[in-house]
């Protein structure tokens, strides 16, 4: 592993990061901005990985193991959102709930 | 240079980028998942092995069912069955598949002829061993934390997710958003 292909790594986790970011602010349906919030946090994931791959350390994979946990908790509450949501709302319009008007 | 991360990292920045024009969920669905395989592979050419077989079973395995639950949820009409014939058409599937097959390539590449150059496994590999002594080791109290994280995610969808159709047609009945369809309570 050296420098390198650290560079190459960091910049798809980053291109990942910002394609999950243009998801998140183009698409107004709520399933496509959770994917995107997916997209987001394992292009996060990525980045710690290829961290601990330069320095050959355990400490990325131990970090991985957490985001996926963080990932778990937010795709649970976030899809529970969803079905009330529709539920609601009878739409799954990330707009419709815009009640603050901000 | 690593052919395979090359050809994996492509192949994720191909499908991620589909995943966020298309407008079908279930399409979207099997893009996203194909990208989290490509990564899965990325992850394995870098050494992480174990991060790789988490990716595969834990985020492409668990997390997305879970999303593929919700679509179903969703579709709960007359329609469902026609969208179901229109969604088996083979040019649904036919580009995640292509993507697919472009990863078990790199992937075959790299077990076969994978001398450093041609780039195979480069980085160090780190066992599950490491990965699970570092985790009970100086980041004991990480984990606590991340089992707070979990049992309070646990609570949050429960009280989230409840049936309370009663409510919804009290807000129904004061005149508020919800109109139509709302279910009489239970």
């Amino acid at each position: 592993m050296n420098e390198l292909s650290m560079v190459y790594g960091m910049g798809l986790a980053a291109l990942l990061f910002l394609l999950g970011f243009i998801g998140v602010v183009i698409r107004r349906n709520t399933l496509f901005v959770l994917m995107c919030l997916e997209i987001m946090i394992n292009a996060a994931g990525l980045a710690f990985i290829v961290a601990g791959a330069r320095w050959s350390s355990p400490d990325g994979n131990t970090m991985f193991i957490l985001i996926i946990a963080v990932a778990a908790a937010e795709a649970a509450i976030g899809l529970g959102l969803l079905l009330q949501l529709q539920k609601r709302f009878r739409t799954i319009d990330i707009d419709a709930a815009s009640e603050m008007h901000g | 240079m690593e052919f395979t991360f090359f050809a994996a990292g492509i192949v994720a920045l191909a499908t991620t980028a589909r995943v966020i024009t298309c407008a079908n969920p279930v399409h979207a669905l099997l893009y996203l998942i194909t990208s989290m395989l490509a990564l899965a592979i990325d992850f394995y050419a870098l050494g992480a092995a174990f991060a790789a077989v988490l990716e595969v079973v834990v985020y492409a395995g668990a997390i997305m069912v879970l999303f593929v639950f919700v679509v179903m949820m969703l579709n709960l009409n007359n329609e469902t069955v026609a969208r179901e014939k229109s969604w088996l058409r083979p040019q649904l599937w036919a580009g995640p598949a292509a993507a697919a097959g472009l990863l078990l390539l790199a992937l075959l590449w790299a077990l076969i002829f994978g001398g450093i150059e041609y780039g195979g496994i480069t980085g160090e590999e780190l066992a599950a061993r490491e990965v699970g002594m570092n985790l009970f080791g100086p980041y004991v109290l990480v984990v606590e934390l991340a089992a707070f994280l979990l049992l309070a995610a646990l609570v949050v969808a429960a009280h989230i997710g409840r049936d309370d159709t009663d409510q919804v047609s009290d807000a129904a009945a004061r005149g508020e958003r919800v109109t139509t369809n709302v279910r009489e309570s239970r």
